[in-house]
């Protein structure tokens, strides 16, 4: 029986904590020349997609605009419509938020995208009710949570229907004859719901993948839910095997009470990656990185998103702060996702994990946010990798380094190769391939007509 | 026209070309040497790019709209099949064509009527970090009924050309406009919310950046208001170019309010005297400080080896489907434009942005005709020298109006508005 192919991505190194800006290795964030770098490496181990975050706003603590970690990033769409110009075969994914974007504007960007890259645009479908951010837009403010989601879904069947509105043999452009479209109605939409009603003709031929790759990340049951009816590949946070595993079956479980084929959606977990010539070295490598990333400061700062509220006087090396978290007050520090959705059952959970084990305020910390899934030799690392997908805890990964923009350059150069001996990774790109071809994924013609003849 | 009298406006000669669809003649996907099952494909771009390189022009502007073409382009698609019909989003385009050239300004038309303005400044802030300062802002607004229908949020009641004079047209006109300064504004000052030397990555307080470098926007319309700071950090060229195509003296004034330079259409070389002093009515009627908006002079070029091919070419464009412009069409021989373009510019006007009648080939013939006959004249560069856009038209890279000891008269900002 052949074994699974991995789907293996790369994540730019951001403005959150794990990337380490002070390491003499670390480079600009901002410059083209380091996304460059970046993307000419992912492509040349092959990888599938490149993954890019956005930001809207800057994140502040206690109303100052947070200083400590990488701040500022550049705009999303832009940097990937630039990549495709460097990067002939990979992937090119980016964050974008569907509260404060309107569906035709999204629609023509990812249309665009995927028609100058020539089939590897990937959208992943992100909301926002950050109050904060909505002062940087003419909406004007925010929507509440279930607004949110209403408007997220109701803004994806918007723009899906805006990608269907051509036809794929639209474009005659037949000079002889005269005609450049084949009828006058092409581009025609009307959708109206809830949060939108629009209508009138779409200025965007249909891309060649037909609806650029849509991802999401679930995390409640809503939004798993939300993420096995529309997406086509599903981030997660869950990297331990078994809650890996977990999370699979329960998303694919997800995805065939949608009516899907569950082997329509990749899930695919965010992974970091340290590598040594030995277990010990790189054990010791980890220790090291972790201890950069994880800062006396950074573990404060890291407690107070969770107790959100002012923890500067705290002892980093003591216990654990002995107040109450206050997850009703207004947000200690804003821009950032939050840690938990129960602060106080979290702080107990904090509270006892540091009590088992006598861990201080940072112990404690640095062992909630060990993000790091492989740690080891190049070889130790292909097999956990293959392990997991073998095994059904994922169909692949994301990487990260904390590193940018060359974290991602010796694991291309040493575990790619292994899973690649392996035949369990591609050693070339098929040409002219789309990113959902690469991805094994159905080409859709129309995506409701695609659901409905998978559910008969 | 000899040689010896084309020197007698000081400064370079800036030449620009107008990209859009296959060419700005509606016939001119028809021609034999369009590639119309190409428009749509990045290879299509990447060539007229490098092409335009080629010919040292200073920049390229990618037109754009939230609505299909139209033949008047005030009302709706007017759902012709016989037309070119759709479009790629100009920014990404630019974006794209920055790591495939090297020196060229790559000038996005983006709207200011449905978008918001901190995408605006996002997206180009990044596209003058990938280009290296090569970037600019074609500013346009979006009258259109069917365009605002597409986002849904504000009702226009649309114009029709006929109405255009009328008191309910002036007054969407002067919203619009009013509108479109707004947005420049506070695109400005988000490119000034990061000092330069905001990002300081010091190890010793662990700080990556100093936070009094960083500012607040804090701008309020009436259409919309945006805190800041930008996300983005502070754009090589400080703000990138700001363009706009001005045919009257109402937007000539938004170009003197808020503009680096404006592109207008002369019709012959009294036009051109008419409009560069109605430019600076509007600069002293805006009481504009910055530097003087640099003026362009757009013509649509039809040209051939001899004036009755590029007559006759035209002519055989014409019969398939009539070409209405609102700018000159000059039909005629790279050497005979030379002579125009050099005779019209002693108006004052600073240079041209030249609209292809048929592409690749009316931009091939300015690249491979125009461009050498005004070198051969010591008319036109012969390489490029100065690498930012804004440094090509002479201004001032911009300090940011937020740190201590900035002049903030380098930069136009509204009348009224606050700095």
């Amino acid at each position: 029986m052949s074994r699974k192919q991995i789907v293996l991505g790369a994540y730019f190194p951001g403005v959150n904590h794990d990337t380490v800006w002070n390491d003499p290795a670390s480079g600009s964030h901002i410059d083209w020349e380091s996304f460059e770098h970046w993307a000419r490496t992912a492509e040349r181990g092959r990888l599938d997609l490149l993954f890019l975050v956005e930001g809207l706003r800057l994140r502040t603590r206690g109303g100052e605009v947070f200083d400590q970690d990488v701040v500022g990033r550049p705009d999303t769409f832009t940097v990937l419509a630039a990549l495709a110009a460097v990067a002939e075969h990979i992937g090119l994914a980016g964050t974008i938020n569907s509260t404060f974007n309107e569906p035709y504007e999204l629609a023509r960007k990812f249309a665009t995208l995927d028609l100058l890259s020539g089939g590897r645009a990937a959208w992943n479908v992100v909301t926002s009710s950050d109050a904060p951010t909505g002062e940087n837009f003419r909406r004007g403010a925010f929507l509440g949570h279930h607004q949110r989601y209403e408007r997220a879904g109701e803004t994806l069947a918007a723009v899906r229907a805006l990608w269907d509105s051509w036809g794929s043999d639209a474009v005659v452009a037949d000079p002889t004859s005269g005609t450049f479209l084949r009828d006058g109605h092409v581009g025609d939409f009307a959708v109206s719901g809830n949060q939108f009603d629009i209508a009138g003709r779409f200025t965007t031929p249909r891309s060649p993948q037909g609806h650029p790759v849509v991802l999401q990340a679930g995390e409640s049951p809503a939004g798993r839910d939300f993420a096995a009816a529309s997406a086509d590949a599903i981030f997660s946070r869950y990297q331990r095997f078994d809650e890996a595993r977990a999370f699979y079956d329960d998303v694919k479980a997800r995805v065939r009470r949608a009516g899907r084929d569950p082997d329509e959606v990749r899930i695919l977990p965010s992974a970091g990656v340290v590598l040594g010539d030995t277990a010990v070295e790189a054990r010791e490598r980890h220790e090291h990185i972790h201890d950069q990333q994880v800062d006396p400061w950074t573990s404060i700062v890291l407690a107070e998103m969770v107790w959100n509220r002012d923890l500067s006087a705290y002892d980093p090396d003591g216990p654990l702060p002995d107040v109450e978290p206050t997850p009703e007050a207004p947000k200690w520090i804003e821009g950032r996702a939050p840690l938990t959705q129960d602060a106080h059952a979290t702080v107990a959970a904090w509270r006892e994990l540091a009590q088992a084990h006598g861990y201080s305020l940072r112990d404690t910390v640095k062992h909630v946010f060990d993000r790091a899934v492989f740690v080891g030799t190049p070889e130790h690392v292909a097999d956990e990798i293959d392990r997991y997908v073998q095994n059904d805890a994922s169909d692949g990964f994301i990487l990260g380094s904390h590193i940018s923009p060359s974290g991602l350059d010796e694991v291309v150069d040493r575990v790619v190769p292994i899973l690649q001996e392996r035949g369990v990774f591609r050693t070339d790109y098929t040409p002219g391939a789309t990113l959902r071809e690469n991805l094994g994924l159905a080409h859709p013609s129309r995506f409701g007509e695609r659901r409905a003849a998978v559910a008969s | 026209m000899s040689i010896s009298d084309t020197t007698t406006t000081g400064g370079p000669l800036h030449l620009a070309v107008a990209l859009d669809g296959a060419g700005w003649h509606p016939a001119a996907w028809r021609d034999p040497a369009a590639h119309p099952r190409g428009l749509f494909t990045a290879r299509y771009w990447t060539d007229l790019a490098r092409t335009a390189e080629r010919g040292l022009l200073d920049l390229l502007t990618i037109e754009d709209a939230f609505g299909l073409q139209s033949g008047d382009h005030l009302s709706g698609a007017d759902r012709r099949t016989d037309r070119v019909q759709g479009r790629l989003d100009a920014s990404l385009v630019a974006a794209f064509l920055a790591p495939t050239t090297s020196r060229i300004g790559l000038v996005p038309t983006v709207t200011t009527t449905h978008t918001e303005p901190f995408h605006v400044a996002s997206a180009l802030s990044t596209l003058d970090h990938d280009s290296h300062g090569r970037a600019g802002w074609r500013v346009q607004t979006s009258v259109r009924a069917d365009e605002a229908a597409h986002f849904g949020r504000r009702s226009v009641p649309g114009l029709r050309r006929a109405d255009l004079d009328t008191p309910a047209a002036r007054e969407l006109v002067a919203e619009l406009f009013g509108e479109a300064a707004d947005a420049v504004e506070v695109v400005r000052r988000l490119w000034d919310s990061w000092e330069d030397d905001a990002e300081i990555r010091d190890a010793l307080t662990g700080r990556f950046v100093d936070r009094d470098k960083l500012h607040r926007v804090d701008f309020a319309g009436e259409h919309f208001g945006v805190a800041g700071p930008s996300i983005v950090p502070r754009p090589p060229q400080g703000q990138p170019l700001v363009v706009s195509l001005a045919h009257g003296y109402d937007p000539a004034l938004l170009a003197a309010r808020v503009g680096d330079v404006v592109f207008t259409t002369p019709h012959d070389a009294d036009d051109a005297v008419r409009i560069v002093a109605q430019v600076r009515a509007a600069e002293a009627a805006a009481g504009r400080t910055a530097p003087p908006l640099r003026i362009l002079g757009d013509v649509v070029v039809v040209l051939a080896d001899t004036e009755r091919a590029a007559r006759e070419r035209l002519a055989r464009l014409d019969a398939l489907d009539p070409l209405s412009s609102d700018a000159a069409v000059l039909a005629t021989t790279p050497a005979a434009l030379a002579d125009t373009l050099l005779s019209w510019r002693r108006a004052g006007l600073d240079g041209y942005r030249l609209r292809p009648a048929v592409l690749p080939t009316d931009l091939d013939a300015i690249v491979d005709g125009l461009v050498p006959e005004l070198q051969a004249r010591g008319a036109f560069r012969t390489a490029y020298g100065e690498t930012t856009l804004r440094a090509r038209f002479g201004l001032p890279r911009p300090a940011s109006r937020y740190a201590a000891g900035a002049d903030a008269a380098v930069v136009p900002t509204p009348t009224g508005a606050t700095a």
